[in-house]
């Protein structure tokens, strides 16, 4: 910020910082609270915001979702879905998102340096091609899908749902890291190749480590879609290899809404995303601003 | 240390027409430092990474110490080459970066040392081997380059365009230490630049090339004094060569757009006097005189610009609607406007076929 600017500019621009923050923050907030309401609380008609000074804070839905056994009685809700179903499927979704996660990132960077280092003949229409399998929505393709999977026996397997979520990545892997590859200059291969080293071991030598900021921020981005997805989850693995988000929809079930296990699982649900976000941090910052500014 | 020879190579990029390198012929001698000299996209750092294997030959051959080497790979060429922009490695350390070609060879770790010490102390960077090279400066940068192509101890040095990135100071200071190191290691290099200056205080010869066509190798003072073809003589030279499109006809010269006039004098009338067709004169402003009094020049003209660079002044003068250059000591002082007398150094007149832009030789 300009020093020479005047206070009250200064003022009215932390002020609306301010706001700008609790408003985007605020439903986290929200959400985070109400994981640990009783059922009375978190339905009560005055928004009780404050732990301990309006309502008293309690485990309870995390246990309840975590375990087997019924905590609180949930009189007159009827969720679908055995409880403690959640922690299987959370362990799904852990195993569908980084398998797909690491074969996305993982064959769309060697794709992404293929098509940046050599001369493909009709390169443009194929990346153009890869680009327009974004556009299609997966409700389209969903009945082949559907199909396909029932016949090769894919349906309600970890298998089925990696190889679709790797699939849905792979487009955006490809092109997020071809930009990348295109601002490392390949004169660092050169050279590693003149000194006798061979173009896989210069990859691996010199290229790789110089694009994980690349890959780590490819990685959240994939990891996200992957750990978000809905539709064919909820479609294809209902039975086995289930994930988390049509758990939570089912939470919201039929009759009353149990809003306190609903916040509670949303909560744990973020948790994986946010620890690989921090994890990777120090290198998404760098990934995402890669290439903003010409040499 | 080995020879290069470069028979008939050719260079032709899919779907371009022109060829990117044409038949070129070049025999770099043992120790010898050759200098690739042209404007960009004349095919001199195409040429030179076909030399190192980055780009494949379209035809013709390549020979390093008498080995023919069209298909080996870069890394069983037993050459250096150091990048324009260095290609340091970032996530290495200086020391790491020296000492990655040696770790491809398997060399004994006590032999890497060793090797790293002595490359360190005659490149004076002992100091920040344990540094990333980003932040480094550019002139050091420069400095861990060499280090990495030196450690190797190649048959051959290849250096594209590596002074670029530097200041004008530390431009003219590298130079001297590239010679010398160059003296020094008495290892083949060849250089490729379009910095005349560093061709000229540099190397041994300059091959100048222009659109993938090797126009003259020889030895510095040759191609400047010498110049064997017109691309040559309006490349080389700061100022470059006055050059104006003339007409012979009776021993004297008549400029083709313009009322530039000249008498010839000596070997130069029998040389075109055996000649027909039009020619291109050429001058050096070292050979041009400036004359206060208009009647003492050779050819009067009136000066157009006056350009004054400290120890000397450029003057460009209007002769007939075509121009001439002169330099002059700063002692002399002419207004803009000012009707003078050039006289010029008959020895030192260059003349050129107008088709075929080559040397017409005046003997005697």
């Amino acid at each position: 910020m300009n020093r020479k600017q005047p206070v009250w500019q200064r003022v009215l621009f932390w002020v609306v910082l301010g706001i700008v923050m609790i408003f985007f923050t605020f439903p986290m907030y929200w959400i985070l609270s109400s994981s640990f309401k009783t059922r009375a609380d978190v339905t009560s008609r005055v928004p009780l915001l404050i732990p301990y000074a309006n309502f008293q804070p309690t485990m309870n839905n995390y246990l309840e979702i975590l375990t087997d056994e019924p905590i609180e009685s949930a009189a007159g809700a009827q969720s679908s879905g055995s409880r403690g179903e959640f922690r299987n499927r959370l362990i799904n979704s852990i195993i569908i998102t980084t398998l797909s996660t690491v074969l996305a990132v993982g064959l769309g960077t060697l794709a992404a340096y293929a098509i940046s280092r050599f001369r493909i003949p009709g390169e443009s229409d194929l990346m153009f091609f890869i680009l327009s399998t974004r556009m299609l929505p997966p409700i389209v393709v969903l009945i082949p899908i559907f199909l396909f999977f029932s016949n090769l026996g894919l349906k309600d397997s970890f298998l089925g749902l990696t190889i679709l979520y790797t699939t849905a990545n792979l487009p955006f892997v490809v092109w997020m890291m071809k930009g990348f590859f295109y601002e490392i200059p390949v004169e660092y291969e050169e050279a590693a190749m003149l000194d006798g080293y061979s173009r896989l071991q210069a990859i691996y030598k010199i290229v790789l480590p110089e694009c994980i900021p690349a890959m780590a921020a490819t990685g959240v981005f994939s990891a996200i879609t992957a750990w978000n997805e809905f539709v064919l989850s909820n479609l294809l693995n209902r039975d086995n290899a289930s994930t988390v988000p049509p758990y939570l929809n089912s939470i919201v079930g039929v009759g009353a809404v149990e809003w306190g296990r609903l916040a509670a699982a949303t909560v744990i649900f973020v948790i994986p995303i946010i620890i690989f976000t921090y994890l990777v941090r120090n290198h998404l910052l760098r990934g995402v601003t890669f290439g903003a500014v010409r040499r | 240390m080995a020879d290069v020879q470069l028979v008939n190579v050719d260079k032709i990029y899919p779907g371009v027409k022109a060829l990117a390198v044409n038949k070129v012929n070049l025999s770099i001698q043992d120790g010898e430092f050759l200098v690739l000299l042209g404007p960009s996209g004349c095919g001199k750092t195409t040429t030179l990474r076909m030399i190192a294997g980055l780009e494949d030959i379209s035809g013709g051959d390549i020979l390093i110490g008498g080995r023919r080497v069209n298909d080996l790979e870069p890394g069983d060429r037993d050459i250096a080459f150091v990048f324009q922009f260095y290609a340091l490695y970032p996530h290495l350390s200086v020391r790491d970066n020296i000492t990655f070609p040696l770790r491809a060879q398997n060399v004994a770790r006590a032999e890497v040392e060793q090797r790293l010490a002595q490359v360190a102390k005659l490149l004076q960077i002992e100091h920040i081997l344990d540094r990333r090279p980003g932040r480094l400066p550019s002139g050091e940068q420069q400095r861990v380059a060499l280090g990495r192509a030196m450690i190797r101890r190649p048959q051959v040095f290849l250096m594209d365009e590596p002074l670029t990135n530097l200041d004008a100071s530390l431009r003219a200071d590298m130079r001297g230490e590239l010679k010398h190191l160059q003296y020094e290691l008495g290892t083949t290099m060849v250089y490729v630049t379009h910095d005349q200056v560093e061709a000229m205080t540099m190397s041994h010869r300059i091959a100048v090339m222009n659109q993938g066509v090797l126009q003259q190798v020889a030895a510095p003072l040759e191609i400047y004094n010498a110049p064997q073809t017109l691309f040559v003589a309006s490349f080389i030279g700061t100022p470059p060569m006055s050059l104006i499109p003339c007409r012979v006809a009776d021993g004297c010269l008549f400029g083709l757009n313009s009322d530039f006039r000249l008498t010839l004098h000596g070997s130069l009338v029998q040389a075109l006097n055996q000649y027909k067709g039009d020619i291109i004169f050429g001058v050096r402003a070292e050979d041009v005189t400036l004359d206060e009094n208009p009647a003492q020049g050779d050819i009067q003209g009136v000066v157009l610009v006056r350009e004054l660079l400290g120890d000397e002044i450029i003057y460009l003068v209007d002769v007939g609607g075509s121009t001439i250059r002169t330099r002059t000591s700063p002692r002399v002082q002419v207004a803009e406007g000012q009707t003078i007398g050039l006289r010029l150094n008959y020895q030192r007149l260059h003349l050129f076929d107008r088709d075929t832009e080559q040397r017409i030789e005046s003997k005697g």
